[in-house]
């Protein structure tokens, strides 16, 4: 890999033993990608500084003590612990693994608690921005089209590429800790004009409007293209960013989807030809009833029992919208006794919620507003779930896994019903 | 017989993603994984539902696989099994994802990738494999656990 006189400085140590470790990660991860060269960004999302007592526990027993030196071991995979310096790039932190404010009910001990908001504190004294949230997006960061970003978050990224025209990789923990401290990623992938044009298309033959339409879609579509970029083609309704990102959550999680074009909508994509480019489409598939109706049996296929103890809202991260809508759905009634009702946010959201009355509402009917995490992230449900219902493809795809529930897909409104009366009712649409 | 000729060994050329030499028993699946909440770090094991080898452990195994799928805490997944002693002992793949490059960097394992021949119509489970790291170059030995 060909690096800058500046970043081979930086590889010698002369911005510190600590941008030097993360220097030497990036040229290893970047001779793995087969990259050629860096290039330079100033907009990270991670989970900068973020660790568990087990990892503090197992780097204490080598001798590494401390937040550095989980920094320098895990986040830099250095074998010598180093101190860490102030971000050197704009930095955010994406979503938690802890409830700041009702921890109890997600079963953390206090302990536990404390380390984590020890684990703030000291992210945030680096100079990490904490948004505590899956979405930057809406929430503070919104990148412009053609900026260099290096940002964790699968459903994030797939956003800010296809939607904005950003130009980010999924990024894992440690690549964002080191382009932090450096303010360099590889230049790979979708940093590169090449890797952002079309692969596969993907012809949709039916209307494709709701919020749980365009999740199943984008179910259906990650699960033909893997990590391929598809171009969708036939989409009458232009989908906002609510749209927009459960298909691009959906389609990260059932493939590794992390761009895609929408012809008549995303930037780079006015016209089926100026999607692909000059590239031809491998194969060309069709969304129409049948496809639509499988996906919905698949992503319901594993759930049997049809008493919901819990309704899961906010993956990703609910927007303003959304907290309007199920605050709307909940006005003057009560949930029952038997189900719980979490609807996760980010902070802000939950500000303009509380502000508005939404938060009153959703509380008044039984429900509530979470915030930094979500269940996946958390690897928590109320206590005794064994069902659990979710207006989101992603979350009906991971919570089995994690959580260990059932889990039903449908609407935002068949999500509140089944809150309401405690049993699942949804259908195919 | 302990020594088999080497004819009956595969040999498949490649390029070499993180350096180092090691063998061990392959586990193979045609199915892209997911790293954080598709597999148990403390544990080596896949516990995403909807795959193939679900509940199956790739602890000291060298797990051949299309590619990297899903979440991007993909590296942290498997670098907290490289901290547990549960990783995989060696990476062949087909398809470059920074999930899976970067995963592979900071688990440490020999890997190697962009083979002559795909390495999943090649390589069985239980197969005995050689990966080479340093060279690329991944030698198969058919149904035979060493030696």
């Amino acid at each position: 890999m060909e690096l800058t006189a500046e970043e081979k400085a930086m590889l010698d140590g002369a911005e510190g033993p600590a941008a030097a470790k993360a220097m030497d990660l990036l040229v290893r991860y970047g001779e793995a990608l087969g990259a050629d060269r860096l290039v330079e960004t100033n907009n990270v999302a991670g989970v900068i500084g973020s660790s568990t007592p087990f990892m503090a526990d197992y780097y204490a027993e080598q001798g590494a003590v401390g937040r550095d030196a989980i920094f320098s071991r895990f986040d830099l995979d250095s074998d010598e612990v180093v101190d860490i310096p102030q971000a050197k790039a704009f930095t955010c932190h994406l979503q938690t693994r802890v409830e700041p404010n009702n921890s109890a009910m997600f079963g953390l001990p206090d302990a536990a608690l404390k380390y984590h908001q020890e684990t703030q504190e000291y992210s945030a004294s680096k100079g990490v921005n904490m948004l505590n949230t899956c979405t930057p997006h809406a929430a503070g960061n919104t990148p412009v089209k053609g900026e260099h970003c290096a940002w964790m978050e699968s459903s994030a990224v797939v956003y800010i590429n296809s939607v904005i025209g950003a130009r980010s990789n999924t990024e894992g923990r440690e690549s964002a800790a080191a382009a932090m401290l450096t303010r360099r990623i590889p230049y790979w992938g979708f940093h590169t004009d090449a890797a952002r044009l079309g692969q596969y298309r993907v012809d949709v033959e039916i209307d494709v409007d709701s919020v749980m339409d365009w999740g199943m879609l984008g179910y259906y579509v990650g699960n033909c293209v893997g990590e391929s970029v598809p171009v969708i083609t036939g989409i009458k309704m232009t989908p906002n960013l609510v749209r927009h990102k459960h298909f691009g959550a959906a389609a990260a999680s059932s493939g590794g989807v992390e761009m895609y074009h929408v012809v008549g909508v995303t930037p780079d994509a006015d016209t089926v030809e100026e999607a692909f480019g000059s590239n031809k489409p491998k194969e060309t598939f069709k969304y129409g009833k049948a496809e639509m109706k499988a996906t919905y049996e698949n992503l319901n296929a594993k759930a049997t029992g049809t008493d919901v103890d819990y309704v899961m809202l906010g993956c990703p991260h609910y927007t303003i919208e959304q907290v309007w809508e199920a605050a709307r759905l909940l006005d003057g009634k009560k949930i029952s006794g038997n189900t719980r009702l979490w609807i996760f946010t980010n902070q802000s959201v939950k500000q303009v919620a509380v502000r508005n009355g939404y938060a009153r509402t959703i509380e008044k009917a039984g429900g509530l507003i979470m915030t930094d995490t979500c269940s996946a992230m958390a690897a928590a449900a109320p206590k005794g779930t064994k069902v659990a219902a979710t207006d989101s493809a992603k979350q009906t795809h991971y919570l089995p896994a994690i959580v260990g529930v059932e889990a039903w897909f449908g609407s935002t409104e068949d999500c509140i019903n089944a809150a309401l009366s405690g049993k699942w009712q949804g259908k195919a649409p | 017989m302990t020594d088999r000729p080497s004819n009956d060994k595969i040999i498949l050329h490649g390029r070499g993603v993180v350096d180092g030499c090691i063998e061990g028993e392959a586990l193979v699946t045609k199915e892209t994984i997911s790293g954080w909440g598709g597999v148990d770090s403390m544990t080596g094991t896949i516990v995403e539902t909807r795959h193939e080898l679900c509940g199956q452990s790739f602890a000291g195994k060298v797990l051949v696989f299309p590619g990297a799928k899903g979440s991007s805490g993909w590296s942290a997944a498997f670098h907290m099994a490289r901290i547990a002693g549960v990783a995989p002992k060696a990476l062949v793949f087909n398809e470059m994802t920074t999930k899976v490059a970067l995963g592979a960097v900071v688990m440490r394992t020999p890997s190697v990738t962009e083979l002559d021949q795909d390495p999943l119509d090649v390589i069985e489970t239980g197969d005995w494999v050689k990966v080479d790291g340093d060279n690329g170059i991944v030698e198969i030995t058919k149904g035979a656990k060493g030696g």
